[in-house]
């Protein structure tokens, strides 16, 4: 099954005002600028957007926000963005912030067909409020509920013809999870490649998971904290 | 004299045991990975997706698929893997990773800890620390004893919103080792050249003091 489209404005074809978004990435790492790019260009209004971080000022979904595109975002760490701190505080934003590893296991969730789970981060904490409690193994959890999106964008390392992904390295993240989740999954990778170049035994996401695919037409990859050590 | 960044760091690395997965927050926590105790082998698990953590990359190697959970660029060590968010939080909640260290901006001495917001002023995010505190059976939490205004930092009770509640085993802070059992803080150690009239004098919780204090050996 050919899932290529030619380039972003027909990949995110669709995406209309108010619809929720999963955009992978963490922090700058993985995440579909082209896609940010577009989403910019189309203007789209009162998104909410599920992403583990909110970008930086000039990159990533801050983009979004700088444009105030975004009604509500649901992450599990915003620090890095003075324009989201300050839509936050003044309540031009709705944030719901949720602990990473339950983030991720609430996108999984959605994209497995499990309603909800129990886990035991957060109990104790604002992020149990309203939640149902139980106790298993003598320990208490919280009852939290899968994430679907309209759309997902996800970015990849290589992608075929028929939407296999492989992704590299930390830049992997949220992408496979969201991949799953998304009622219509648009990828967007580095390298696209005929059906039958990648080895199945590599897979990350298998293609069932993505309706749309492209290859973004160049990647800027911002590092966020460039860390380097001297060669003594 | 209290010790500094490094020290806290320095007295962390000596609760590492050979075959340990380790998880290091951010901050001071980081510099952990620099004092590995010799004879040991000890793997870091970045929750971002790695396990197997090496040190920063030499200037123009840096690798922009490849950061920290601080994302702060790193190497992948020989043997490491990459995994996703979802896998990353299986070994955490799992329970596979055998310690966790992380900062924090309060400490009570039934082990609740809060790292993640101050109402009306800061709201970064809680993000992996909810998920690490609730499941980790080791925390180390490294920290100053007093914040900017001098106030202890170590309390009866947090007054913070709370990261998690009674899991915080262990405090190392610029001045003091602390061990938290039975609703108390216990004084195991002290900073060399640091008197535990100071000592008392910082802590606000309750703080079981012993006849002899011994100073950290670093």
């Amino acid at each position: 099954m050919n899932k290529v489209v030619n380039d972003p404005a027909a990949a995110l074809d669709g995406i209309q005002d108010g619809m929720t978004l999963m955009v992978g990435g963490f922090g700058l790492c993985g995440i579909p600028e082209n896609s940010i790019a577009q989403l910019v260009k189309m203007g789209t209004k009162n998104l909410t957007c599920i992403s583990n971080n909110a970008g930086v000022d000039d990159f990533g979904l801050g983009l979004l926000l700088q444009a105030k595109q975004v009604k509500k975002m649901i992450s599990s760490y915003v620090g890095e963005n003075d324009e989201f701190e300050r839509q936050m505080l003044s309540g031009e934003l709705e944030v719901d912030l949720i602990p990473q590893g339950s983030l991720a296991e609430r996108c999984r969730a959605g994209g497995a067909g499990i309603p909800a789970f129990f886990t035991p981060a957060g109990f104790g904490t604002e992020v149990a409020e309203g939640k149902e409690v139980r106790i298993f193994n003598g320990k208490p959890h919280i009852l939290e509920s899968a994430l679907t999106a309209d759309y997902a964008i996800v970015k990849a390392w290589k992608g075929d013809t028929e939407g296999n992904l492989i992704y590299k390295a930390t830049a992997r993240n949220f992408n496979p999870m969201m991949a799953m989740a998304g009622k219509i999954t648009i990828a967007e990778v580095e390298e696209l490649v005929p059906a039958g170049s990648l080895d199945p035994n590599q897979i990350h996401t298998p293609g069932i998971f993505v309706q749309r695919i492209f290859q973004g037409e160049k990647f800027e990859k911002r590092i966020e904290q460039r860390t380097v050590r001297s060669k003594q | 004299m209290a010790l500094d960044k490094t020290g806290i760091a320095k007295r962390i690395a000596q609760e590492l045991q050979d075959g340990w997965y380790v998880n290091l927050g951010i901050g001071i926590p980081t510099l952990v990975a620099n004092y590995i105790p010799e004879g040991i082998e000890v793997e870091f698990q970045s929750e971002n997706g790695i396990l197997g953590m090496g040190p920063f990359p030499f200037e123009g190697e840096e690798d922009p698929d490849l950061i920290n959970a601080g994302k702060k660029t790193i190497t992948a060590r020989e043997g490491a893997s990459f995994f996703d968010s979802a896998m990353s939080f299986a070994m955490i909640r799992g329970q596979h990773v055998q310690l966790t260290v992380l900062g924090a901006m309060e400490v009570s001495q039934n082990g609740d800890i809060a790292n993640w917001k101050i109402p009306g002023k800061m709201v970064k995010g809680m993000g992996g620390a909810m998920d690490l505190v609730a499941s980790a059976e080791n925390i180390i939490v490294a920290m100053m004893h007093s914040n900017k205004a001098g106030e202890s930092k170590i309390l009866k009770a947090c007054t913070l919103p709370l990261t998690g509640v009674g899991c915080v085993r262990k405090v190392v802070t610029e001045l003091a080792v602390l061990e938290i059992k039975e609703g108390k803080f216990h004084l195991l150690e002290r900073a060399p050249g640091v008197s535990v009239e100071e000592i008392i004098a910082k802590t606000e919780g309750d703080l079981v003091v012993p006849e002899f204090v011994p100073e950290m050996q670093l």
